[in-house]
C-alpha cells in the first residue's frame, strides 16, 4: 500500500483565456503534494464532468474569470450527480462576487474564493474538502 | 471490489474502471486482488508505447493517432505519465490539455499518472493499469512515458510496440547511435516535421539505422527494421501512416512469433521484479526495528562499508520464514 495522495482536477470554463490563476493555483497545489490534473483552457462542464470521471478525483477546482459562474457551475455539479459523483466537492475561484456565493453554495458549491485569496488558504481548502469525502467512502 | 464491480470494469464501465485505477495507483490490497481476478482477461489489447524528449509532441502524436484509431473503429485507452516532483511529491498531469478534442468520445478513456519516484519513464503501478484497461476490453492501451531522455526504457517492457518521437533540432547523429531510447523504437517519429531541419533529422536517423539497429530488441531483429514516419501532430499529418506502421508491427510480432517472446519476457521481468519488492519487505520485517537505520548510522560514520553492511543485515534477517 502506498500513500493515498489527493488527486484534484484543476479546470477553466468558459470562453476568457486567462489561465495564469489556474496555473498558479495548479503549482501550490503540486507543492502541496497533490497529483494535479491541469485540464487547460475553454473546458465545456461536459468536459470536465468528463475528465473528473476518468481521472477518478477528490476535489475539483475552477476558475472562472468571466461571470458566467452562475451557469457553468451549477451545470458542472448537476453532471457530476448524473455520473455518480455527486460526493466531489467543487471549489471555485477567480472573479466571483460577493453576493454570489451564498447562491453558489445553496447550488452545492463547497467554497468560492474571490481575488486576493492566498494560495495557502486554497491549498487547506482542498485538503479540507477531500478530507471530508474521503471520510464518507 | 464486488464481482459486480469487477463485472462492470470488464463491461468498461468508466466509473467502476476509474475507481479501480485510483486502488491500482495506490496499490492496495482490494487492487491486488480485482488484478489477480481480471489477470485472465488480459493479453489482447494491442500496447502501444509512446516516448521521447519533453517538448517532442507527444501528447499531441497521442490525441491524434487515437483520432486515427477511433475512426478505424478502434476503442481507445490512454495512460498518460507525468513527473512527480521529487522535492514536494506532488506533480501536474497536464497531459489531458492537448487531448481535449478526444472528449465526449465513449470509446476513449484517459488517465493521467504520476511517475511517483519511479525512474524508467512510467509509474511503478503504470504497468498494471495498463492490465486493467485491457482487461476492460480496449483494443488499443497507448502509454505516453515521461519526456524522456537516454535511459527511460521501461516502456519497452510494458508495450508491444514501442512509438520513439523525435523533433527537429534535439541533437546530431552521435546521440542516433548512443544507447538509448533509440534502440527499444519498433517505430520512430519525426514529429513537427514542418519545422526547419526536419530534414536533417530524418537522414540522421536513416543513418544511424543503417549503420545497424540494435540488438537491444533480438527477438524483432530478424525481418523488421523500425519504419521513420514523419508527422505534423498539431495539423494531422502523417497520422494514418504512422497507424499503418503500428499495424505492422503487431502483424509482424504475431507472424515471427515474437509477440510470444515478448509476452514471456515482460512477465519474467515483472515476476522479478515484485520477487525483489517481496523478498525486500520480508527481509525488512524480520529485522530488528531500528535495526536498517543503525546500519545506516555506521554508514555514514565509515564504521561500516555498504557491502559489509548488506552482508550484515542478511545475516541479522535469518533463513526467510
Amino acid at each position: 500500500m502506498t500513500e493515498r495522495r489527493i488527486r484534484v482536477l484543476i479546470a477553466k470554463p468558459g470562453l476568457d483565456g486567462h489561465d495564469r490563476g489556474a496555473k498558479v493555483i495548479a503549482r501550490a497545489l503540486r507543492d502541496a503534494g497533490m497529483d494535479v490534473i491541469y485540464t487547460g483552457l475553454r473546458q465545456t462542464p461536459e468536459m470536465i464532468a468528463e475528465a473528473a470521471l476518468q481521472e477518478d478525483v477528490d476535489v475539483i477546482g475552477l476558475s472562472i474569470l468571466s461571470g458566467a459562474h452562475m451557469a457553468l457551475a451549477p451545470r458542472l455539479l448537476e453532471l457530476l450527480r448524473a455520473n455518480g459523483q455527486g460526493e466531489v466537492p467543487v471549489l471555485i475561484g477567480g472573479i466571483i462576487p460577493g453576493e454570489d456565493v451564498p447562491a453558489l453554495k445553496a447550488a452545492g458549491i463547497a467554497e468560492a474564493f474571490g481575488p486576493g485569496t492566498s494560495t495557502e488558504a486554497v491549498v487547506a481548502a482542498v485538503r479540507q474538502a477531500a478530507a471530508r469525502k474521503w471520510a464518507k467512502e | 471490489m464486488t464481482e459486480g464491480d469487477l463485472a462492470a470494469v470488464r463491461a468498461g464501465d468508466r466509473r467502476a474502471l476509474a475507481r479501480l485505477l485510483t486502488q491500482v495507483e495506490n496499490q492496495t490490497p482490494a487492487a491486488e486482488a480485482a488484478l489477480a481476478a481480471l489477470f485472465p482477461h488480459t493479453g489482447r489489447a494491442h500496447l502501444i508505447g509512446v516516448t521521447g524528449a519533453p517538448g517532442t509532441g507527444k501528447s499531441s502524436l497521442v490525441a491524434e493517432l487515437a483520432k486515427v484509431l477511433r475512426r478505424q473503429g478502434e476503442s481507445v485507452a490512454i495512460v498518460a505519465v507525468d513527473p512527480t516532483s521529487p522535492f514536494t511529491g506532488g506533480a501536474i498531469l497536464g497531459d489531458r490539455i492537448r487531448m481535449r478534442d478526444l472528449a465526449g468520445d465513449p470509446g476513449v478513456f484517459i488517465r493521467s499518472m504520476a511517475s511517483r519516484g519511479a525512474l524508467g519513464g512510467l509509474a511503478r503501478t503504470t504497468a498494471d493499469a495498463v492490465q486493467v484497461l485491457d482487461a476492460a476490453g480496449f483494443n488499443r492501451v497507448i502509454v505516453e512515458t515521461v519526456g524522456a531522455g537516454q535511459s527511460e526504457v521501461e516502456i519497452a517492457r510494458t508495450a508491444q510496440t514501442v512509438l520513439v518521437v523525435e523533433a527537429p533540432g534535439l541533437g546530431d547523429e552521435v546521440q542516433g547511435i548512443k544507447a538509448g531510447i533509440l534502440e527499444i523504437a519498433d517505430v520512430l517519429v519525426v514529429n513537427k516535421a514542418d519545422l526547419p531541419g526536419a530534414e536533417t533529422a530524418l537522414r540522421a536517423l536513416r543513418a544511424s539505422l543503417e549503420i545497424g539497429h540494435s540488438a537491444a530488441r533480438r527477438d524483432t531483429a530478424a525481418g523488421w527494421t523500425p519504419p521513420i514516419v514523419a508527422t505534423v501532430a498539431v495539423h494531422g499529418q502523417g497520422l494514418e501512416e504512422l497507424a499503418g506502421a503500428l499495424d505492422r508491427h503487431r502483424d509482424h510480432l504475431r507472424a515471427s512469433g515474437a509477440d510470444n517472446a515478448r509476452e514471456r519476457a515482460r512477465l519474467a521481468g515483472d515476476l522479478e521484479s515484485r520477487l525483489r519488492g517481496a523478498l525486500y519487505q520480508r527481509l525488512l520485517a524480520q529485522l530488528e526495528p531500528g535495526q536498517f537505520a543503525q546500519t545506516v548510522d555506521k554508514l555514514q560514520l565509515r564504521e561500516l562499508d555498504p557491502a559489509g553492511a548488506v552482508r550484515q543485515l542478511l545475516e541479522a534477517a535469518g533463513p526467510l520464514s
